[in-house]
């Protein structure tokens, strides 16, 4: 399987260490090997070289030429609609998450923990009723209570008299 | 002129409060040498001026050690210098035993106690029996440790002590306005009773010595009764109520790729 994902003038890649942790940004140009000119004019990241160790790339490319001024960038972040993209996609929700869950403090941890055991215990009940309720070939199976829930109601419409 | 008599003669008339202690103006220039000479000194300070002011030293006449003493009889000199202030007559051939100062005495220590250990504060116990429960704090005792409780009836902790070093403060609070700690709960109603001496004589020796049996006194069951109910009453009136009763119920575990100095408490 080839590279999917280069570094290139345009991509937009995710920060990892510093102060711009976790904000994305727009390559714009590869200085050397090792550091490439970042810019993110919707992120608030002013144009500087950034560490490629630091830095992850996304599936997302802006077009623009190489050394590109912010103005350009900029427009064609806005164009690109990238900033909404990118808290739309996966990755973006799940460091989201991941952030929420690293605030949450012991009491919360505990709070979601039986959150998640109430709505287990839930599921398991539905799980169950379902099983029982269902033959090996998928018919539906009727049970003695539902027998006899079917007569009592009968009875009580009158119906059910000899 | 230097120009610093002039500020400093302004200085008051400016109706700034003059500060207890100026910067030195005077300094050593090098090898001794002062800036401002002695005869300027004189001058910027105005000593002139206070000449007139000063008042005479009073001379206060000083006492002889010695006296001359007439002595009578014709082969004594006729005269003999006598010291005032008479020498010991004896020495003591030991050290005498005083008391020491009580600087150094454990009690006295300064107890420096963390910030979040505040009383109310739900705390985490890291070791000891009650490893891993969650108890209240009621207040820090007089020796720096920490009173705690359970409440006994939700994780069967008892009103106890516990240093500081052994619990983990979490964010958890309750208000504790309305809880009252009795006075008498401190370090010396926890101190353990000394073991009775009186031994069984004749055929109580024959058989192994009973050992004794710790059993908790009604006066600790009657204050921890106390206790506990006006903080359940605390706790009832928190705003996750019926989750804070579980939360103290619960116990504190780490599961896999959880690391105690990555979380928050």
């Amino acid at each position: 399987m080839p590279f999917q994902r280069y570094v290139e003038t345009g991509r937009i890649a995710k920060c990892t260490s510093g102060k711009l942790r976790g904000k994305i940004v727009s390559i714009v140009d590869c200085i050397d090997q090792t550091r490439v000119l970042v810019d993110g004019p919707q992120s608030g990241v002013p144009r500087q070289a950034y560490r490629l160790n630091n830095l992850q790339l996304t599936k997302f490319r802006l077009k623009f030429p190489y050394h590109a001024p912010t103005r350009v960038v900029r427009k064609q972040w806005e164009a690109a609609d990238l900033t909404k993209k990118w808290e739309e996609s996966a990755w973006a929700q799940k460091s989201k998450n991941v952030k929420k869950r690293t605030a949450l403090n012991d009491f919360d941890r505990f709070k979601l923990r039986y959150a998640k055991k109430q709505r287990n215990k839930l599921l398991t009940i539905a799980y169950n009723t379902l099983k029982k309720r269902t033959k090996a070939d998928g018919s539906a199976r009727v049970l003695k209570k539902d027998r006899k829930l079917r007569i009592q109601e009968l009875k009580k419409a009158g119906k059910g008299k000899k | 002129m230097p120009p610093v008599e002039k500020s400093a003669k302004k200085a008051p008339a400016s109706g700034k409060k003059p500060t207890k202690f100026r910067k030195a103006v005077n300094f050593n220039l090098s090898g001794g040498i002062m800036r401002y000479s002695r005869h300027q000194q004189y001058k910027r300070k105005a000593l002139w001026r206070q000449k007139a002011t000063l008042k005479p030293k009073q001379e206060v006449p000083k006492r002889p050690l010695t006296i001359v003493k007439e002595i009578g009889g014709g082969h004594n000199g006729g005269q003999r210098v006598v010291t005032l202030r008479k020498n010991k007559a004896n020495y003591p051939t030991k050290a005498l035993v005083t008391s020491r100062p009580t600087k150094g005495v454990f009690k006295l220590h300064k107890r420096s106690t963390r910030k979040s250990l505040i009383p109310g504060r739900v705390v985490i116990i890291v070791a000891g029996k009650h490893k891993g429960k969650r108890v209240i704090v009621l207040k820090v005792l007089q020796s720096g440790l920490l009173l705690i409780t359970g409440p006994f009836s939700l994780n069967s902790t008892p009103l106890r002590r516990i240093s500081q070093r052994y619990v983990i403060a979490t964010q958890t609070r309750i208000n504790m306005a309305n809880v009252v700690v009795p006075d008498h709960i401190n370090d010396a109603y926890f101190k353990r009773e000394p073991k009775s001496t009186k031994r069984n004589r004749g055929e109580g020796e024959i058989f192994a010595p009973k050992k004794e049996v710790y059993t908790v006194s009604e006066k600790r069951k009657s204050d921890q009764a106390t206790v506990d109910k006006s903080i359940k009453t605390a706790l009832s009136q928190h705003k996750d109520k019926k989750l804070l009763f579980n939360y103290l119920r619960s116990y504190f575990a780490l599961s896999s790729s959880q690391y105690p100095h990555r979380l928050k408490f």
